[in-house]
């Protein structure tokens, strides 16, 4: 019997090069679903807002559905029900819908807690000054309700990112799924799995550090 | 008998307690006046061991309350505080933060101390609040339960650390007349208080302290008809 | 274009199979939970009180359970140890996993409800008499376990949905199991939609539970 004790024994440049690509599919389908998702999420948010008991019955009920099922659940639902209407995607398009709708799941909740965070005497005052509701929106809600919650959007983009590694239940080669086809070939758990917590974790505690900072200016 | 003897304090640099000593009888009501910052304050966290001094003693009929071997706990129950921010405890209703601590320091069986907590929240004046959660309370009642919180735990000495000062102006009176009851009553009592009437015509003696010195002490009559030092006439001649 | 046929049959006649499945995702997110929260408090209480290496590794512990995915740490606890040569069986892996993870983001919220909790409540216990071990139970835990009572609802609901990751590493717990019916019967979107409903249900359960049990406890 032999033992291997060389480090790099069955890990290979190409292998690293693999990997990377695989953290840029990690990071690119992370941006695409958390951008769409934020944008919706908003709007989502306003609805929840504005629409009062209408909203939270079928937007918020909607919504709901999506942060009570687990996201590889979802995954799975979609993949298999797209080509019963016709809709031919692959892993990464149906990784993109679930996670964008997941993000606005998310963020609609995050976006009302801001637009609540707003005290109403302000945007008395604002429309008492002859901003129209759109420009109260637009320069009084958002600058404020937005800092008020920004921690918690955070919150949300960062577990997107680290869930975006269940896509992987689809075929779609992200990080995590990279490693995983890497282990069995070279049978190099630790190495591969470092190099895979890392990279998340470079991304993920700087980030989310920053955003400890803000609330904590805030807070004062 | 409370003794204290050249007693310093220092926070890092800055020295609040610049050697006080102080004799307070059994029976006696003192108050302790002077600016904020003038170390009233940390005199009676330094006599019941809530802060720890740097020179001198403090001893509370003769134990020396910073003494390694001191049982603090033990002496704590014979001196009850009441603080600024009343601090009561919300998570437990009117009677159940009176009973606590004679239960589970004093080891009384549950009902003697429910009875404890009846009697002394009746003393005070809360005797229709006992299931009243602190929330349900004003900040009057809230403070007059600290006080019964304290009292339960039947002490020899009472500190009181500016127990009306961030009280409504409405809710000051009620306060003050339970602390005036106490002193009736005959209780040992030290009182850091911004309420000159007070201090006037409750107390025995009456301290000022300036910038961690007590300048001057003396019977409410001497401090405040006929005070020696300038601070004190000037301390005294801003409040009223 | 809608030419699918939907066949509900076999997946009510495994039904029984998944609700007990169900039972074990319930009993592992329980486990999980308990073990979680228990270790939580030790880092929170590491973390703010001990310095040196004790403080660092709660420091550690707390930033890579929460800025690595879920999925990262499974494979840890099962690839990762594995090469070791510790072997586990996935049951064990996949409650190391939530532990571990539960324990990080729970250690976060312990320490926001000690931080929340005035000093000042401290001194007023200690004025009566009472030891350090007195006023902790008595005074300060009380009222943390009040502010940390949500976040430790939403972190139960987090640990079921995360348990669904157990199909990624072969445990049959609800997921897992509806895995096995699907791949046996090819009839994959019928029964990971029925699992969708009895997750949704699992989910409203715990939320609706705890509602009832904080009216009960926290009548101030």
């Amino acid at each position: 019997m032999q033992e291997t004790i060389t480090f790099f024994s069955g890990f290979s440049t190409p292998d690293l090069w693999f990997l990377a690509d695989a953290a840029l599919k990690t990071l690119w389908i992370s941006v695409l679903s958390i951008s769409i998702g934020t944008v919706l999420g908003g709007i989502f948010g306003w609805m929840l807002h504005e629409g009062k008991w209408m909203a939270a019955l079928t937007v918020g009920s909607i919504l709901d559905i999506f942060r009570s099922v687990p996201l590889i659940i979802q995954l799975v639902l979609f993949y298999n029900f797209a080509p019963m209407v016709g809709l031919s995607l692959d892993p990464f398009a149906s990784g993109v819908v679930i996670l964008t709708i997941y993000t606005a799941a998310l963020v609609s909740n995050v976006a009302r807690g801001g637009i609540e965070a707003v005290p109403v005497s302000m945007r008395k005052a604002s429309r008492s000054l002859g901003m129209s509701y759109w420009q109260d929106l637009r320069h009084i809600v958002l600058p404020i309700g937005g800092r008020a919650v920004f921690p918690a959007w955070i919150g949300v983009v960062l577990g997107v990112m680290k869930d975006s590694a269940l896509v992987s239940v689809l075929g779609y080669v992200e990080l995590l799924k990279a490693s995983q086809i890497l282990i069995t070939r070279t049978q190099e758990p630790f190495l591969i799995l470092a190099l895979a917590g890392a990279f998340y974790f470079a991304l993920s505690y700087p980030i989310s550090r920053y955003a400890a900072k803000f609330e904590q200016r805030w807070a004062q | 008998m409370i003794e204290i003897r050249d007693l310093h304090k220092h926070f890092g640099d800055l020295h609040v307690l610049k050697g006080i000593d102080l004799d307070v009888k059994k029976g006696e009501v003192l108050s302790v006046i002077g600016s904020s910052g003038s170390g009233k304050s940390t005199l009676l966290y330094c006599i019941n061991s809530l802060e720890k001094i740097q020179q001198g003693s403090v001893k509370i009929d003769g134990i020396d309350v910073h003494a390694k071997n001191t049982d603090v706990n033990k002496l704590r129950q014979k001196l009850g505080m009441v603080f600024q921010q009343w601090n009561s405890f919300p998570h437990l209703t009117a009677m159940e933060n009176v009973a606590l601590a004679p239960r589970i320091v004093k080891g009384k069986s549950k009902e003697e101390a429910l009875y404890i907590a009846e009697t002394q929240l009746k003393h005070v004046g809360l005797g229709d609040k006992l299931k009243n959660y602190p929330s349900a309370l004003s900040g009057g009642q809230q403070q007059r339960l600290a006080i019964a919180r304290a009292l339960a735990m039947e002490p020899e000495y009472m500190l009181f650390d500016e127990a009306t000062s961030a009280l409504d102006p409405e809710k000051v009176g009620e306060v003050l007349d339970t602390m005036r009851l106490l002193a009736e009553e005959g209780m040992t009592m030290i009182c850091v208080t911004h309420e000159m009437g007070f201090a006037r015509d409750v107390s025995d003696r009456v301290a000022y302290f300036h910038q961690g010195v007590m300048e001057e002490i003396g019977p409410p009559e001497q401090i405040f008809y006929s005070p020696i030092s300038e601070h004190t006439k000037k301390f005294l001649a801003n409040v009223r | 274009m809608f030419e699918y046929n939907f066949h509900w049959r076999p997946v009510l006649k495994s039904l029984p199979d998944l609700l007990q499945a169900g039972l074990l995702t319930l009993e592992v997110a329980v486990l999980s939970m308990v073990i979680g929260i228990t270790i939580g408090l030790c880092l929170a209480l590491m973390r703010m009180k001990l310095e040196g290496p004790l403080k660092w590794f709660a420091v550690s512990w707390i930033e890579v359970a929460r800025n690595t995915p879920v999925l990262f740490q499974l494979f840890f606890f099962g690839f990762g140890l594995g090469a070791a040569g510790v072997n586990l069986p996935p049951y064990v892996i996949i409650v190391a996993g939530l532990s571990f993870n539960c324990a990080g983001y729970l250690a976060e919220n312990f320490r926001g409800g000690f931080q929340a909790v005035p000093d000042t409540q401290i001194n007023a216990a200690r004025c009566l008499g009472m030891n350090g071990w007195q006023t902790y139970t008595r005074i300060i835990i009380p009222q943390v376990f009040r502010i940390v009572y949500h976040p430790i609802t939403n972190q139960m609901v987090w640990a079921v949905l995360m348990s669904s990751l157990g199909m990624m590493i072969g445990f049959r717990e609800l997921s897992g199991e509806t895995q096995f019916f699907a791949s046996r019967t090819f009839r994959i979107f019928e029964y990971f939609a029925v699992t969708a409903v009895v997750y949704y249900v699992i989910v409203k359960l715990i939320l609706g539970s705890s509602r009832l049990l904080s009216a009960r406890l926290f009548r101030y």
